[in-house]
């Protein structure tokens, strides 16, 4: 079944221009329009993802797959605009254009977003277990018992010791609060779920911990994924197909191990290449 | 019955990063393998063994030809079908073992040979089970069975993946040298494995390097020589082409 589907996905910083697609991208070797200055972040990406999939996105720093993995999960950037068409099952319509109302709905309850930036998806100063219960709040849990025993389960599904879940969010180590940013993203049990540079500041050894459990929750959960890195091995590990962006262009996407092993593009072979 | 039926598979490498170098992988290759067969590929270094292999399994995508494959719903050309029929296939016909183990890291030795028959559907404690049976008939030692094979000697991490690949029984198996790290006395164990675990329904593609294995399981050997079929011939008529 086929989960999300979006086409001609497009985001561009800046005023924009009718040749800011045309003067950007793979072929013309940059991201920034020539005419008008504008950067565009991505164009022309065609993303599906069926039920219980995991879709990998690889690519340099600047190649626009925040931006891309942003916009699919809807999340809004007043900074920049977003072109193009995001459809999900179950709901009518271009969800680019969805009022206020559905996309609450499935921001709190279909689609997860793990952000980069811890700062940008917890409250460092509130407690961590609070901070997975303001998403169940959000999504309509009203018991006391209810949420505590929830956050409890989640804490202990992503290995966190439920004891520092009443301590602030700020004095939990680097990967656990990459944990708890993934507790909350599962806590209202999402049908997909992406994941920004899950192991941005980890140490190699809390990334394979962090990366073990999202694995395993991800499969006994049959929950979708997109996973966006810059680290081929992250990818490699988790996703079943992956797609290559570069200068803002999905420049390739397969089977993860045929995109590794058979690059077919000059820049995804760079890219292979490239890991030391 | 026919169950794999490779027809003119080629396989050419464009290589961007050395200024568009054409590398031949498979130049016309053709030959069929019958249901519960297990049949051997043989050649020499870069003759093309593990990119058949491969292309079998679409880790690489063939440049040209047909692979007819007869699985449980019909007829399937692995060479040209979508993305997503092969992750079907993978997940539930077709095995391939690699000829180093591609560890997870922090998942023990059995949780990795169990993993694919979980995912398959068994019960946890039936895969456990059957992971252990399969890891002692491989003789990994015991005390290693809940270890994280990140540490583990070479010959260790090769079994291992065998035992992986095998434990779910596919109908279509993808070996890529698969007892080569191990000893004479392993490697006896493992050939042991292949034939008394796998029944009728499982068909093997192989690829060996030592003609003492290919004596030992194979029904037919296919010799590959510089990305060609030289010679496809039943294994008793095979003399080991100098690979010894």
């Amino acid at each position: 079944m086929t989960l999300l589907d979006a086409s001609g996905i497009e985001v561009v910083y800046g005023p924009g221009c009718p040749q800011c697609v045309e003067s950007t991208g793979d072929r013309a070797g940059t991201n920034q329009c020539h005419r008008c200055g504008s950067i565009v972040a991505c164009a022309d990406a065609d993303i599906d993802v069926e039920a219980g999939e995991v879709l990998g996105v690889v690519g340099e720093s600047g190649s626009g797959k925040s931006s891309l993995a942003e916009a699919l999960a809807l999340d809004r950037n007043s900074e920049a605009t977003v072109d193009g068409e995001v459809r999900y099952a179950g709901y009518d319509g271009n969800l680019l254009d969805a009022d206020y109302q559905t996309r609450h709905d499935l921001r709190t309850g279909e689609i997860a977003l793990v952000h980069q930036h811890i700062r940008d998806g917890l409250e460092l100063d509130v407690t961590g277990g609070g901070n997975v219960a303001e998403k169940l709040l959000a999504a309509g849990w009203r018991s006391y018992e209810n949420v505590r025993e929830r956050v409890r389960n989640l804490f202990e599904e992503t290995e966190i010791p439920p004891a520092r879940m009443d301590d602030p969010t700020g004095t939990y180590s680097g990967g656990m609060q990459r944990r708890v940013q993934i507790a909350r993203a599962l806590s209202t049990e999402p049908d997909l779920v992406v994941l920004d540079e899950p192991t941005t500041g980890l140490d190699v050894s809390v990334q394979a911990r962090v990366l073990d459990t999202f694995r395993r929750v991800q499969r006994e959960e049959g929950v979708a994924a997109i996973v966006v890195s810059h680290d081929l091995g992250v990818v490699r590990l988790l996703a079943d197909r992956t797609l290559v962006m570069h200068h803002g262009r999905i420049v390739e996407s397969g089977l993860t191990d045929r995109v590794m092993e058979d690059p077919h593009h000059e820049y995804t072979q760079t890219l292979i290449n490239s890991v030391i | 019955m026919t169950v794999l039926s490779v027809e003119g598979l080629s396989k050419t490498f464009d290589m961007h990063v050395l200024g568009d170098t054409q590398v031949v992988g498979l130049d016309d290759v053709s030959f069929d393998v019958r249901e519960g067969e297990f049949l051997a590929v043989v050649g020499e270094s870069g003759s093309g063994k593990s990119s058949l292999l491969k292309c079998l399994y679409r880790t690489y995508d063939p440049t040209a030809g047909r692979v007819r494959y007869r699985g449980g719903d019909g007829e399937i050309d692995l060479a040209s079908c979508g993305d997503r029929t092969v992750m079907n296939l993978r997940a539930d016909a077709i095995g391939y073992a690699a000829q180093f183990l591609d560890e997870i890291p922090r998942v023990p030795a059995a949780d990795v040979v169990a993993r694919p028959l979980i995912e398959g559907g068994q019960p946890v404690a039936r895969a456990r089970e059957r992971a252990r049976e399969l890891l002692s008939a491989l003789r990994v030692p015991e005390e290693l069975w809940d270890a994280y094979p990140a540490t583990f000697s070479g010959g260790e991490r090769q079994r291992v993946n065998l035992a992986q690949a095998l434990a779910p029984k596919p109908g279509l198996l993808l070996l890529d040298e698969p007892t080569s790290a191990l000893d004479p006395e392993t490697r006896r164990a493992a050939i042991d494995l292949l034939d008394s675990y796998l029944g009728d329904s499982t068909t093997v593609v192989g690829v060996f390097h030592n003609s003492g294995v290919v004596e030992a399981v194979a029904d037919r050997v296919v010799v590959l020589d510089d990305g060609q079929v030289r010679a496809v011939v039943p294994a008793a008529e095979y003399d080991g082409g100098g690979l010894g």
